[in-house]
């Protein structure tokens, strides 16, 4: 009996000093309960009033970033579904590109500066990291370019001597393709490269984003593809206007293809991105909604077990004196 | 935080059961993507091992290929119309439209394509870019790309920037063409030097459009 009473105690004390978070809600509120039993009436209630103002809050945030995110993609949406006929020629050209060996293979991984979006990045950064293992072997290396703060952040970790370049603050103003001709001509200026494979989250629908990857081999490896036959066999059937010789057209046809799929890529990334954040938030906001409601049959009860304690003692009082 | 957990596995699988519900080749009606096409089985199976082995839990990524529709094969004949693609980075201008002819402004001059033309890839330069349908042509001034011509008389034109030739200002292109020049003549870094090339030579392309 007394260790009982005095872990009760114990309790008590707990609760006063007790900071309002909602991670320690459950246990305080249990707390609460027990502590009213014993005399502690208008400080439980505060408590629990505050923990539910918090937690409103919260949900007002969460929603409002939905119903942003919900605006933002509408924009993003129809210049990404503009754009994603840029590429299909190339692919019609080239084929995919997938399966060739290379030695040197830089993966671009795509991903978003800002947080609370879902699982997005974690996903892009977790098939980048496979695709390095698929493609290792003797004599090959692979390297990262790195586009967003939240990829970098992931990849960092573990991978951090084979970062070649990060790119961030992407997103800040609304993208166009001359941003990203930039950009792709800064990353081929700086890298050495067979083949580029970049990671990105392609756009299906606002609950799915596959992540998927686009190939783009140098010209050299096209040209060796093309002697060598199979999927780029029929490459040397195609006569080249333009240009000196075939192999600065190759390369003006690399790098154009490079700008135009890292164009897509990003599109793609920022759509999804922003589905992410749109689910993410809902179900954050739906999540404070239930907690709300749970909060309030709390504070209800608490409410009513403090009038009814102190009932009890005016009834009991007024009967002492009675009686 | 439990919750957090689950709610992410839930996400996961929903999103699984999406992409497995894609890959089995029904798509939902609701699909409003104009350039989405349903996806073809032509994944390569090499690759798909190699994945399998590395990492086996995580789904393999999906190729640009999947979301491609195949193009036909070389017909025997010639066909008797064109198939034109011109895309450009903020909309397909046209896609999979029949003509009869295009002429694009290739570095080696004008080219004209007609149905059955060997397969070329071709540089563009700026100029104007017309397309011949029946009795119709449209005219399109382009900045500079690249131009496939396929067996299957299959035609892609991806340009950077294509204008309609009634948008261009002449006035402007005038004071352009000036600018540049003396640019040009006041040069003296290469670099300075490439880009008032540059800029002289897409100004008088204009002016050869707009009078021609």
């Amino acid at each position: 009996m007394a260790m009982a009473a005095l872990r009760r105690e114990g309790r008590r004390f707990l609760l006063s000093s007790a900071s309002s978070t909602p991670i320690t809600a459950r246990s305080a509120i249990s707390n609460d309960r027990e502590s009213c039993l014993f005399g502690a009436r208008s400080i439980s209630t505060q408590i629990v009033r505050n923990r539910m103002k918090s937690v409103r809050n919260i949900q007002k945030i969460t929603k409002a970033m939905k119903m942003v995110a919900a605006s933002k993609l509408r924009g993003v949406q129809t210049k990404t579904e503009n754009s994603r006929g840029l590429w299909q020629p190339f692919v019609a050209l080239l084929g995919d590109g997938f399966s060739v060996d290379v030695k040197k293979n830089v993966v671009i991984t795509v991903s978003s500066d800002k947080g609370l979006c879902g699982g997005i990045n974690s996903t892009s950064v977790k098939v980048s990291k496979a695709l390095t293992r698929v493609y290792s072997g003797p004599e090959k290396e692979t390297k990262y370019v790195v586009l967003g703060e939240k990829g970098k952040a992931q990849l960092v970790r573990d991978s951090k001597n084979r970062i070649e370049l990060t790119i961030s603050e992407l997103q800040k103003n609304p993208l166009n393709y001359t941003q990203v001709a930039v950009l792709a001509d800064d990353i081929l200026k700086n890298v050495e490269f067979d083949a580029l494979r970049i990671v990105f989250n392609k756009f299906h629908s606002v609950v799915s984003f596959p992540p998927t990857v686009s190939t783009i081999l140098s010209p050299e490896i096209v040209e060796k593809e093309s002697e060598a036959g199979g999927r780029l066999g029929d490459l040397d059937l195609y006569e080249i206007e333009g240009g000196e010789t075939k192999s600065e057209v190759l390369q003006n046809l690399s790098e154009f293809q490079f700008s135009c799929v890292l164009f897509n890529a990003v599109l793609e990334n920022g759509c999804s991105e922003l589905g992410a954040r749109m689910s993410a938030m809902d179900s954050s906001s739906k999540n404070a909604g239930e907690m709300l409601d749970r909060l309030t049959l709390t504070y209800n009860r608490t409410r009513q077990a403090s009038i009814t304690t102190e009932l009890i003692e005016i009834i009991s009082g007024a009967s002492a004196l009675e009686g | 935080m439990y919750r957090q957990g689950s709610r992410l596995l839930m996400r996961a699988t929903a999103a699984d059961g999406a992409r497995l519900r894609v890959t089995a080749g029904s798509r939902p009606a609701s699909q409003a993507f104009s350039t989405e096409v349903t996806e073809a089985p032509a994944v390569d199976s090499s690759f798909l091992e190699a994945w399998k082995k590395a990492a086996p839990n995580i789904d393999p990524p999906k190729t640009p290929l999947a979301f491609m529709k195949p193009r036909p094969p070389t017909p025997s004949s010639i066909p008797s119309k064109l198939t034109l693609n011109f895309v450009l980075p903020y909309q397909s201008e046209i896609s999979n439209k029949e003509v009869d002819m295009a002429i694009i402004p290739a570095t080696t001059g004008q080219m004209g394509v007609l149905p059955g033309h060997v397969a070329t890839i071709a540089e563009l330069k700026p100029g104007v870019l017309s397309v011949h349908e029946g009795n119709e042509v449209t005219k399109y001034f382009v900045s500079s790309g690249f131009a496939f011509i396929h067996a299957n008389s299959y035609a892609d034109i991806v340009a950077v920037e294509a204008v309609s030739l009634d948008r261009i200002d002449p006035s402007l292109v005038q004071k352009g063409l000036a600018d540049f020049t003396q640019k040009l003549n006041s040069a003296v870094t290469d670099l300075e030097k490439a880009e008032a090339q540059v800029g002289v030579e897409v100004h008088s392309a204009l002016n050869a459009a707009l009078t021609g």
